[in-house]
């Protein structure tokens, strides 16, 4: 079965190095992918595109080009979120999409962190700042993160793990994650609606717990 | 097929006059309108509970008396009542004197709320917003369905030999809607139930309410109260009319644009494509509305929101007038033509009443009228009689 990776960029301009890095981590995972056996197609989404419907939803609905990345996001057996740092952070454009993406959509869901900045000094804001947005959202999240620099593009960057190495070893990863498991498949959003019984038996056996400790 | 309108009781300010009415005129407003509504021939008239400005109708019982009151035919209902932070047991109480004095014309809409301070304010926790609902709903059908009430329960203080007063009029609670917007839980209890199910889809695409409305009827079906098919579904709508539909437009559009209810967010145009908001001619709405029994099947309650944004209660009135007499006809008239016979118009007292044989007349059953710690009757003027 095909298997879907969906790279989620917040990279703001064209060319954009964010994107950049997306790409190569997801040509990086079809590689790896590919020499376990395994197909996978990969979707872009550059957030960019999407700014004034991410603000809809805010505020409103989201509009329907927005659902249907819901949709993609929801059926993804990997994503790749990246963001440009702003301010020592992600930027408010990629923490807005995560604010809008419908709740439960990334339980359980394998996420490859990257971002780009203009100094490795702000690397560790994968750990600091996206690390745990992840966390709470119960996304299943790589240890490993990329984290380019603007001189990692060039020859400037780090020559002991430079960067296409780096995102060998990230795309490694998730590939090897992903065959482990196997293919996503979207359930019906009230599939897992509990039963009337279900809802009034917990409240009932949470009175139980509740005098028996007294 | 029920036709109705719901208010949520806001004060806005008028956009094109910079004017908001007082609280006082706003009330009496609602009171208007739901006068008209009954005037212009629609079946149902809902009124919102809120615990916040800008919002009026804390007190729903007392406005719906009122207008019981002033009006002979409508029903009057709720949009929605709050289930979550209300004492179960006054929700018995005052639904139950409200039904008595309207003589039946009553039912209710249970919901959640959507302003999250109302949950501490009343000293609750919204994340147990679900099993409030699940809990106090349990307590209340057995406040109305049991004469002596015996409960324990996780969120209220125990009942022991507990009468709710009055009784429910002839025996029978009044018809329930359960609201819900996102939540597949509350359309599950609504199925569980066999009580009725609102979807308040007025911020949504159609896509959803669809979802929704079909996880309900097939849940309604499981719990063997009839087919999917015939389950109980209400929708909500919002429409602006006038005789042109670009005059319509016009006119609406610095409500739209102002209202805080919209958030600044999408267009006129964007926000009437996705959503049943519709503003145009009577017959663009006709072709709007006859189109939600496509999506959603065949149901019982058409709600619409006609007064808020700011629209000043003249407007509003207009609004209604072809509301009921240019779009409402003919709607009742196309739902009625392709509904099939088995599928059943929302309960109302009287059908209630007749699908249990007939009133249950308490006024002759001394079990409820004397006193069970007193020994007394209230023709005895609840003199304690001392044992001998």
């Amino acid at each position: 079965m095909t298997r879907r990776i969906v790279v989620i960029s917040a990279g703001l301009r064209e060319p954009s190095s964010t994107s950049l890095l997306g790409e190569r981590l997801a040509e990086a995972t079809l590689t790896a992918l590919a020499a376990r056996g395994s197909v996978a197609e990969v979707e872009v989404v550059e957030l960019r595109h999407h700014g004034g419907d991410i603000m809809q939803a805010m505020t409103s609905f989201a509009p329907e080009a927005l659902r249907a990345v819901f949709d993609r996001v929801a059926a993804a057996d990997g994503v790749i979120a990246l963001t440009p740092l702003f301010n020592t952070s992600y930027s408010g454009l990629f923490k807005s999409f995560f604010d809008v993406l419908p709740e439960g959509s990334l339980a359980g869901k394998l996420v490859l962190l990257g971002a780009t900045g203009g100094t490795p000094r702000h690397s560790l804001a994968l750990d600091y700042a996206l690390r745990p947005m992840f966390a709470y959202l119960h996304a299943d999240v790589l240890t490993t993160g990329v984290f380019a620099a603007t001189e990692d593009w060039g020859a400037a960057g780090d020559d002991v793990r430079p960067l296409t190495e780096r995102i060998a070893r990230a795309g490694e990863s998730l590939a090897e994650a992903i065959a482990a498991r196997p293919a996503v498949v979207v359930a019906d959003e009230f599939a897992s609606t509990a039963s009337f019984e279900e809802m009034f038996s917990r409240l009932r056996s949470a009175d139980d717990d509740f005098e028996n400790g007294l | 097929m029920q036709f109705g309108v719901f208010t949520v009781s806001d004060i806005t300010t008028d956009p094109t006059t910079g004017r908001a009415p007082s609280e006082h005129d706003r009330i009496k407003a609602i009171v208007a309108i739901a006068k008209r509504s009954e005037e212009v021939g629609l079946d149902v008239f809902a009124l919102g509970e809120h615990h916040n400005p800008p919002f009026v109708s804390s007190s729903p019982t007392t406005t719906l008396g009122f207008i019981a009151a002033q009006t002979e035919r409508i029903i009057l209902s709720t949009a929605t009542t709050l289930i979550t932070t209300n004492d179960p047991v006054k929700i018995a109480e005052d639904y139950a004197m409200l039904q008595h004095v309207a003589d039946g014309r009553v039912d209710l809409m249970m919901g959640r709320g959507n302003t999250g301070p109302v949950y501490p304010w009343f000293g609750k926790d919204i994340r147990q917003g679900i099993e409030l609902a699940i809990e106090n709903y349990a307590l209340l059908r057995k406040l109305w369905d049991e004469d002596v009430v015996d409960w324990q329960g996780k969120f209220r203080t125990p009942l022991q030999g507990f009468t709710s007063t009055p009784r429910p009029l002839d025996g029978v609670a009044p018809f329930v809607w359960h609201g819900s917007i996102r939540s597949p839980e509350i359309a599950e209890q609504a199925a569980y139930y066999g009580d009725g199910f609102f979807h308040n889809n007025i911020f949504w695409p159609m896509s959803h309410t669809k979802q929704m409305v079909g996880y309900y009827r097939r849940r309604f079906e499981h719990y063997g109260h009839g087919s999917a098919d015939q389950a109980i579904v209400g929708l909500g709508g919002q429409v602006f009319m006038r005789a042109k539909s670009q005059d319509a437009v016009r006119e609406f559009r610095p409500y739209f644009d102002n209202a805080p209810v919209y958030g600044g967010g999408p267009s006129m145009e964007d926000f009437t494509r996705e959503t049943p908001l519709t503003v145009g001619s009577s017959q663009q709405v006709i072709d709007r509305y006859a189109g939600m029994r496509d999506a959603v099947g065949d149901y019982q309650r058409q709600l619409f929101l006609m007064d808020h944004a700011g629209l000043p209660l003249e407007t509003v009135l207009e609004q209604l007038e072809i509301l009921g007499t240019e779009v409402v006809p003919v709607l009742r008239r196309e739902f009625d033509s392709k509904r099939p016979a088995h599928v059943p118009d929302a309960p109302t007292h009287a059908s209630l009443v007749a699908a249990r044989g007939g009133a249950v007349a308490n006024e002759s059953d001394p079990a409820t009228l004397v006193d069970r710690w007193t020994g007394t009757r209230a023709e005895d003027s609840n003199v304690l009689r001392v044992a001998r």
